[in-house]
């Protein structure tokens, strides 16, 4: 067959150029035009330059503070969760059964958080936690530990780091079974033969044939959390005061509270970036270890 | 270093079984120290399951495991002094080769001095010492196999190296070279080595003794010379040799065999032949001549050359039979030609079982 030259062939790729536009390419370049602009409503707008982005990125600015203030919070939430989340999956992975009906249970018991909607999540946490009328509120009371989550701010993180760990800990869990699922019996017959303890199994075996999936876990949960929004806002809605004010809660406030659309676009640029950097580092180590075939040279004491 | 005794040994892998359902059939067998062993047999014959009872992986449902004399039926495996190589070579991806092979010695407490002697040693004999300090991850599957058997070989005190089709993986132009560095490390060692394979070539080139089984039992055990020429099982026939033993259902008057229209006379008489039993005469395909002057008819039907042999399939009184060629001898031709058997090298069998010498 003999193949033509026709440029034309581009017009075929634009209705989805078309269609990118409209749902990514448009609505960014909007929130990356207000970033230079300030606007004092009435649909009128004034040339500010890189005025926000040097207020945003100079902490002694009232704006950088807050900013820079709800970026700790954020990073905070998310190392918290993940400090938790990780070993907390990893040990109930280990102890999933490994197959029959008790493996199908388990399975179906540990998938039922992930179904349940953010905002519901967050209404069972705020129910459950009152300490009028919720059961784990007024427990704890009753015990005679003051409880308050919408007045005491570490009990605010309490709870928020609480409930992501009851949301998201069946995600790291699953995808470490799954892992733990691909290692084949022989890897464990021979560590029996070799004579490894249970410690040493999980050091040389199960953990390094793991790192693949802990990797997409630590990922998926570091862009989740970092990112989270609906159940905070249910729960604490960033209270008290700013104290679980996370960058989401920030933006939304300054953005819709405020109607700063300039601080709250330059805002959004930058928080992008950051899960932009941090994605594209988890994938370049992701890559890189895959192809790592390269030995290390270490000299055996 | 020991002797294996499996006594009344049996498996089944339910806990309900009738005898028909044994994966393993009961067998009563001593395996000498250091000797070389091949567990041969097709794929679901049970010579894995018998590897992982010996190994202590499975626990047998009936019967003993002795080394030495000494009851192991109920040691766990890292009791038993057994060492394992499996099908997939099993390395720990993230220490180096030298801490792979020290591994085993380590979690034993041995202390550093003789855990690095042995290590050397054994690294030595298997030629891994330029790689000693490499992370096992990126290695060849060779060479990934050759760590797992060193992991074998180098605790001092190990009973037994069990392999379970250890070369499955490797490229045809390595096995050979692992296959003889086996046989060198056997000699060196002097360990008794139980070596699993579904591959006739590997258990006939390995071994000094021979185990085939079938069907969940030993159907004969012995020096590879002795399964090809005086095969016990008409399954062992079958099984060893390339093409395979001609067999040919038979009447068996006195001393001569009758197939077909056809009487082929047999070395010696066979007065004792229990009435009833289904009869057969065996004979190696090099063992039919094919001859002008041969006394009995044949159709050919096709010649196979395999490059450096030729076996010519014929068919005798409606049997497939395979002969062959004699090298520098042209090709039979036509489609009816003459043959004759060697009858010092007929074998009759009664019910699958070689009739023997009275």
């Amino acid at each position: 067959m003999i193949k033509s030259v026709d440029n034309r062939a581009w017009f075929l790729v634009l209705p989805v150029f078309a269609l990118v536009a409209f749902n990514a390419i448009v609505p960014l370049m909007t929130v990356v035009n207000y970033s230079f602009q300030d606007s004092f409503g009435n649909n009128q707008f004034f040339w500010n330059g890189l005025g926000w982005y040097q207020e945003l990125l100079d902490p002694s600015s009232e704006l950088g503070g807050r900013f820079f203030a709800a970026l700790g919070r954020s990073a905070a939430f998310s190392l918290g969760i993940l400090a938790i989340e990780v070993p907390l999956g990893i040990l109930v992975a280990l102890c999933m059964p490994r197959d029959g009906a008790q493996l199908a249970i388990g399975l179906v018991i540990m998938a039922l958080p992930l179904l349940v909607p953010w905002n519901v999540v967050g209404t069972i946490w705020l129910l459950y936690t009152r300490p009028d009328i919720g059961l784990f509120g007024w427990l704890i009371n009753a015990v005679g530990i003051d409880f308050n989550a919408t007045k005491n701010a570490a009990q605010a993180w309490f709870v928020l780091i609480a409930m992501d760990v009851w949301h998201w800990t069946s995600l790291v869990a699953l995808l470490c079974f799954a892992g733990l699922k691909s290692i084949p019996d022989a890897y464990y017959q021979a560590a029996r033969i070799d004579g490894a303890s249970r410690l040493a199994i999980f050091r040389y075996i199960e953990l390094p044939k793991l790192g693949r999936v802990l990797m997409i876990g630590v990922l998926l949960r570091f862009m989740d959390s970092f990112m989270i929004y609906t159940e905070p806002f249910v729960v604490t809605g960033g209270g008290p005061g700013n104290s679980t004010t996370v960058l989401s809660i920030d933006l939304v406030k300054i953005a819709l509270g405020q109607f700063d659309l300039g601080k709250a676009a330059a805002m959004s640029i930058v928080y992008t970036l950051i899960v932009l950097t941090v994605c594209w580092v988890f994938y370049t180590v992701l890559v890189t270890r895959d192809s790592q075939t390269v030995e290390r040279p270490e000299v055996p004491s | 270093m020991a002797q294996i005794e499996l006594v009344d040994l049996a498996h089944a892998y339910w806990t309900h079984a009738e005898p028909a359902d044994y994966a393993l059939k009961p067998m009563t067998t001593t395996w000498r120290q250091g000797g070389a062993y091949a567990l041969l047999g097709p794929s679901g014959c049970g010579k894995t399951t018998l590897l992982n009872i010996i190994s202590g992986l499975v626990t047998p449902s009936r019967g003993k495991v002795l080394f030495d004399g000494v009851d192991v039926t109920g040691l766990p495996t890292e009791r038993r002094n057994i060492a394992q190589v499996f099908q997939f070579p099993v390395v720990y991806d993230t220490m180096t080769v030298f801490d792979n092979l020290a591994f085993p010695l380590r979690n034993r407490g041995l202390d550093r001095r003789a855990v690095e002697a042995r290590v050397r040693e054994i690294a030595g004999l298997l030629d891994l010492t330029p790689d000693l300090s490499r992370r096992a991850r990126g290695l060849g599957a060779d060479a990934k196999q050759k760590i797992s058997l060193g992991r074998g070989l180098v605790r001092p005190d190990v009973a037994a190296v069990l392999f379970d089709e250890p070369l499955t993986v490797i490229d045809p132009a390595l096995k050979w070279e692992l296959r003889s560095k086996l046989k060198a490390l056997h000699r060196a060692l002097d360990v008794t080595m139980i070596y699993v394979t579904h591959d006739q070539t590997e258990a006939l080139t390995f071994a000094d003794t021979v185990v085939v089984m079938h069907d969940g039992g030993i159907v004969q055990s012995g020096r590879p010379d002795e399964l090809y020429d005086r095969p016990r099982h008409t399954f062992v026939g079958h099984f060893i040799g390339s093409p395979g033993m001609n067999f040919m259902p038979a009447q068996v008057m006195a001393a001569q065999a009758q197939v077909g229209e056809a009487m082929i006379p047999l070395a010696r008489s066979y007065p004792a032949l229990s009435a009833g039993a289904k009869l057969a005469i065996g004979i190696r395909p090099e063992h039919l001549r094919l001859s002008a002057h041969g006394e009995h008819r044949a159709r050919l039907e096709r010649v196979e050359d395999l490059g450096r042999v030729r076996y010519a399939r014929l068919n005798f009184e409606g049997h497939r039979l395979a002969a062959l060629v004699p090298e520098g001898e042209p090709p039979p031709s036509g489609p009816d030609i003459r043959i004759a058997f060697d009858p010092a090298r007929i074998h009759v069998y009664a019910d699958n079982l070689l009739v023997g010498e009275p």
